[in-house]
């Protein structure tokens, strides 16, 4: 029995290997060492492709000097709106969607279906297909408001600097509402009926069901949808890129901290070259911002959770 | 009573709307790229009452469209079969045995999660084109399976510790090797954990365009979403032909998600569920 327990060890740490290895190397080679090299490209004078002598912090200063700052900031303050508003509306409809499929007897499947559909479509399509439907001259958005009566409604929706991002920040919560939507249904779903049953029995109102119990018990899913929404919001890149391009068009309006990332890293139409080294110190600095916050948020949420 | 109807009738009323949010849009794609480009003008919302099927047949005959397809199919199942097979085995040791360091690797692989792609782009860059991986498929396959490995690996792990530890002994009684414990015992049993991790990893993929568009330079390889990109300028002003070429990018997916809308639910919301 000894002995065949050793032989057994043995086989199994030479498997261990053989199993384990693809996959660690693979993330090795192509997530970490490129993850790494970004921090040290930071500290370094890059031209063009070809890097230069050591820099210390100084790519991190010019990230706050002429020309940058001022794109920089701006950028931020693009990524800080997005996130508020899409925690507001994008959070609160997605409860309301969730909590309606959660009370319907009948047709949930149908509905359910529905209400995840457009998170399967690609930010491509659904890019392309919102910026004909809101053009401003053949377009059925304009056209419909036109028809019953809105016509000064009408308008180059992601033509001008007024509502270029919040007319994104809706094609966004058209794109991903079902997903909060699915998750908050499935924390309701997880939560025991005997509460429910119990809080009928001595006459809660619905709304006091929801509020004194369905909603503190949702305080996980809040959680998960939190962060996952911090982290979407200041890695924002899909959707303005199709949308403004890499300029963040109309005039900067919809500019993100992850299209100037791009642009300082390839160039672009309006400033050819690029600057890897300040790219990179851009880079870090996005990955600082979201991993602090996604830690930090993470931690005072769940701190919430078990107080209740 | 009356207000308990009204309410009920308000969470109705709330999923009709959302549904019709959804559904009109994806009505108004699919009846748009039946339509005949100079109708737009007069009514931008008129029936395709007479489809014009020629649309189709331009997008197919003018555009790449039959290879960006192709490109996008070889990228995503290859880069399914690399995550599966790595996945699987990873997910069987980390999730089976206990040795020395089986926390240090579990800590590495969630490092792995937590850092974005998007952000080492440069590095990834200058290293594909280092290792001639640059312009290749192959390439990018393999930083798609980087990509998703890590939340595949937690996945499958967790599927197979889920697994009643008895088999692993009555199989290893019976005089099976590690390999064939794998293969032919445990593999079967953790399929949904597969399924999850396929569609979890595939999707994304499939719709990408951001990776394509880095390191994919020759027209003949590039992928469906980057194509589109070239064709929607190309194309801008002929609207009938611009929506079949968006809906024979979009088309897969949507008869796809229709025949297996629970598998996709589950499998793309699996990182959240589970966290």
């Amino acid at each position: 029995m000894e002995m065949q327990s050793k032989t057994l060890k043995q086989q199994q740490r030479k498997f261990i290997w053989i199993f384990l290895s693809p996959g660690l190397l693979t993330i090795l080679v192509f997530t970490t060492i490129p993850a790494i090299s970004t921090l040290s490209y930071s500290f370094f004078k890059w031209e063009g492709f070809v890097r230069g002598s050591f820099a210390g912090f100084e790519n991190f200063q010019n990230l706050f000097k002429f020309p940058w700052r001022d794109q920089f900031f701006a950028a931020l303050a693009h990524n800080t709106i997005v996130f508020i508003a899409i925690m507001i509306l994008q959070t609160s409809l997605g409860m309301l969607i969730a909590y309606a499929l959660f009370r319907l007897k009948r047709g949930q499947r149908f509905f359910r279906t529905v209400t995840f559909l457009p998170v399967i479509f690609s930010l491509v399509i659904v890019g392309y297909m919102w910026q004909v439907m809101l053009n401003s001259y053949f377009g059925p958005i304009n056209k419909i408001l036109t028809d019953i009566g809105l016509e000064s409604w009408a308008q180059p929706w992601l033509g001008q600097t007024s509502t270029a991002l919040p007319t994104l920040v809706f094609i966004n919560l058209w794109r991903w509402v079902g997903f909060p939507a699915i998750i908050f249904l499935a924390g309701l779903n997880a939560i025991s009926n005997d509460y429910i049953e119990a809080a009928q029995i001595d006459g809660a109102k619905e709304g006091q069901i929801f509020r004194k119990i369905l909603f503190p018990l949702l305080a996980p899913s809040m959680t998960i949808i939190t962060i996952l929404t911090f982290i979407g919001a200041f890695e924002w890149f899909d959707l303005p890129y199709v949308i403004g391009g890499t300029v963040g068009s109309p005039a900067g309006s919809t500019d993100t901290l992850a299209l100037m990332f791009y642009r300082l890293s390839f160039g672009s139409a309006d400033s050819v070259s690029n600057d890897i080294g300040v790219g990179s110190a851009l880079g870090v600095i996005i990955f600082m911002i979201v991993g602090v916050g996604a830690g930090v948020g993470s931690n005072l949420m769940r701190r919430r959770e078990v107080e209740q | 009573m009356i207000s308990k109807i009204l309410t009920g009738t308000f969470f109705k009323a709330v999923l009709v709307i959302n549904a019709l949010m959804v559904l009109l849009p994806v009505f108004f794609l699919l009846n748009s790229s039946l339509r005949e480009t100079g109708s737009f003008g007069a009514n931008p919302l008129e029936l395709a009452r007479d489809p014009e099927w020629n649309n189709f047949s331009q997008v197919w005959a003018d555009g790449e469209f039959p290879n960006f397809l192709k490109n996008s199919l070889i990228v995503t199942l290859g880069s399914l079969v690399v995550i599966l097979i790595c996945a699987l085995g990873a997910g069987f040791i980390l999730g089976r045995y206990q040795f020395k360091g089986n926390s240090l690797i579990y800590g590495f692989v969630l490092t792995g999660m937590l850092v974005p792609a998007k952000l080492a782009i440069l590095p990834l860059f200058i290293q594909l084109k280092w290792m001639n991986l640059i312009d290749s498929h192959f390439g990018l396959i393999l930083v798609y399976a980087s990509g998703a490995l890590p939340a595949a690996i937690f996945i499958m792990a967790g599927f197979f510790r889920s697994l009643p530890a008895d088999i692993d002994s009555a199989a290893r009684i019976d005089g099976a090797s590690e390999f064939q414990l794998l293969r032919l015992v445990l593999a079967p049993l953790v399929r949904p954990g597969l399924a999850i991790v396929a569609i979890y990893s595939a999707i994304p993929i499939w719709n990408d365009f951001f990776l394509p568009l880095v390191f994919l330079q020759s027209p003949e390889k590039k992928t469906i979403m980057q194509g589109l990109t070239l064709f929607f300028g190309e194309y801008s002003s002929q609207w009938g032909v611009l929506f079949a070429g968006l809906t024979i990018a979009a088309l897969p997916l949507i008869i796809l998600y229709l025949l297996l809308s629970e598998q996709f639910i589950k499998g793309l919301t699996a990182g959240a569920v589970k966290g």
